[in-house]
């Protein structure tokens, strides 16, 4: 879209334009150049100057069963903990949408998950998953040492998935009850007068029409599995144990920044980098028309 | 709804109930947990109904997490980059929309491309460059032999520092853009008519127009600010001076493995201190909050 009625002092557009262009050269653009030029050279340990390695540290990274370890990981976290969130904010919103009274209720008070820091959503789920203090307690107190995120990896894993999954359910049910409510009424209304129950029709008609927003909310999701994870982990299994929660960009923060090693961890920057345009391109390739939300 | 079906009226009513305890039940045991002392928050259950230490657990926590002074940085942080976002989009778009020059889409183009790419994706880099603002402009002119010409710009450990990279994004510059496009042609004619320039018609015109825009905005970002945890543990060196408060959690957080005592109680209330600035925005303002996340899809 273009606006007819545009004004000619270049001048004006280029001052209005420069802090943003500013900003985004030196704290944005800079640093990726930079990440790409620090992934293709290594520093001596002894000083002397940057040399040029080519792919060395790609080919560190990914022979590195660590690191292979943290994309399986990684994987296993974003697609489960976006698989149960979405689930659970569609069968809320399904319901929601029957706006039976109080649903406006509903859709205020399950976004507030979503406004609650990233640490301070560890800290509460390591309480309430803690083996010996908070609500899963009890289990242990029936079947002593059935429960211990601190030494079970697998369950160090369920704790960071259905903390990340709690986080993003609110956001889900939102986006999900707003692509329902554009459904037309209509069509839900011939579907009821054909003779299709209420299961039926969510089933056959409302979740169809949804898959577009469904599909927008797994990349969503996804992403933010990469962006939340820092907080989360941080605060509940620093990452292990023995690495069973060592997700991508957490191995990022803990090479650079304890490890200190920029070369590897800016070669790891640049594989997530490449994975997060991949990612926003399937979002524009698949859902170009985004459904309409009001 | 478009049949009778008290049947499953009931069931619906059910699942919204269901999921209405599952999604607040952390918020409530976090609150609980934060009002019980340190003998009843670690006996096994642990109590469903708040006690009442919630006072003396939230002094403790406030005075071991220091969050006077922590609170104030936060504040200061968010609301920095809050007002960051919401002039600098409006600026860009506003260069975007309503002018036409051969380099528009590339300025386009490569404002849109920061959406791609959030500050925890490229932290490694971007602490570089804050240890030393100047850098590109060193970097550029070493390539011609006068690097030295430029001074260093520290800005770690500083609001600067805290601030600046997080702004470095375009999130607010599509929903202005979006709202730009709607606004009808005939108010820019109007406005040209009558002699005004482009910096009058921004100011006079658009700026007010958008005001809806910028409280969508400027919720979001606050709320955001609130939450960032990895940049502010980065560029924060001093955490005497310049923490935040999801940093202070770290803290905070009992570690009985290393023969601390589980001092839950506290750690819940700091937790509860935490949460509650951006939980009491998101109440307040919700309405702004949800329009601006819906409009800009992120």
């Amino acid at each position: 879209m273009e606006k007819r009625a545009t004004f000619s002092n270049l001048w004006v557009a280029g001052l209005f334009v420069a802090p943003q262009l500013l900003l985004i050269f030196v704290f944005f653009y800079w640093p990726v150049g930079e990440a790409m030029y620090w992934a293709l050279t290594l520093e001596p340990p002894f000083g002397g100057g940057n040399q040029f390695v080519g792919l060395q540290n790609f080919e560190a990274v990914f022979s590195d069963r660590h690191y292979w370890n943290s994309v399986v990981v990684s994987v296993i976290f974003a697609l489960s903990m976006a698989g149960l969130s979405i689930s659970v904010a569609l069968v809320l919103a399904l319901f929601a949408d029957r706006r039976l009274h109080g649903h406006q209720a509903y859709r205020f008070t399950f976004f507030l998950t979503y406004a609650v820091p990233a640490a301070a959503v560890g800290l509460a789920f390591r309480f309430l998953l803690a083996p010996d203090a908070g609500m899963v307690s009890v289990v242990n107190k029936l079947f002593p040492g059935l429960w211990n995120p601190a030494l079970n990896g697998t369950q160090a894993l369920i704790l960071v998935i259905v903390a990340q999954a709690w986080k993003m359910a609110g956001y889900n049910f939102v986006f999900l009850l707003a692509g329902l409510q554009s459904v037309p009424r209509a069509l839900v209304e011939a579907a009821a007068m054909d003779g299709a129950g209420v299961l039926r029709r969510m089933r056959d008609i409302q979740v169809p029409l949804l898959t577009p927003t469904l599909f927008f909310l797994l990349v969503i999701n996804i992403t933010d599995s990469f962006v939340d994870s820092f907080g989360i982990v941080d605060l509940t299994t620093g990452g292990g144990p023995a690495r069973s929660t060592m997700l991508l960009g957490y191995k990022i923060y803990l090479d650079g920044f304890e490890g200190k090693d920029y070369s590897l961890a800016s070669a790891q920057t640049l594989v997530l980098i490449v994975l997060m345009i991949l990612l926003t391109f399937f979002q524009f390739r698949f859902v170009e028309r985004r459904v309409h939300y009001r | 709804m478009v049949e009778r079906t008290p049947l499953l009226n009931v069931l619906t009513h059910a699942v919204l109930i269901l999921g209405f305890v599952v999604l607040m039940a952390p918020i409530w045991i976090v609150f609980v947990a934060a009002s019980h002392d340190f003998a009843t928050v670690n006996r096994v259950p642990v109590p469903v109904l708040p006690g009442g230490h919630l006072l003396d657990n939230l002094a403790q926590a406030w005075t071991e997490g220091s969050f006077g002074r922590v609170m104030v940085t936060t504040m200061l942080f968010a609301l920095g980059v809050t007002a960051g976002k919401v002039v600098l989009s409006a600026l860009s778009a506003f260069a975007i929309v309503y002018f036409r020059y051969r380099l528009r889409m590339v300025f386009f183009w490569m404002i849109f491309t920061t959406l791609m790419l959030p500050i925890e994706i490229r932290i490694v880099p971007t602490y570089a460059v804050a240890a030393n603002a100047l850098k590109p402009f060193h970097d550029m002119l070493a390539l011609v032999g006068l690097g030295g010409v430029v001074p260093e710009w520290n800005l770690l450990n500083s609001y600067s520092g805290l601030i600046l990279p997080l702004i470095a994004t375009a999130t607010g510059t599509f929903l202005y853009r979006q709202f730009f496009l709607t606004i009808p042609d005939e108010l820019a004619e109007a406005a040209k008519m009558d002699g005004a320039g482009p910096v009058r018609f921004f100011l006079d015109v658009l700026v007010p127009l958008s005001r809806t825009n910028m409280a969508a905005l400027a919720t979001i970002m606050f709320v955001w600010a609130c939450n960032q945890y990895v940049w502010p543990l980065i560029v924060v060196t001093d955490q005497q001076t310049m923490a935040t408060a999801t940093m202070q959690l770290q803290k905070l957080v009992p570690s009985p493995l290393f023969g601390q005592p589980p001092v839950w109680n506290v750690a819940m209330a700091a937790t509860l201190i935490v949460m509650i600035p951006p939980l009491v925005v998101t109440i307040l303002l919700q309405r702004w909050f949800v329009r601006g996340l819906v409009s800009s899809e992120k």
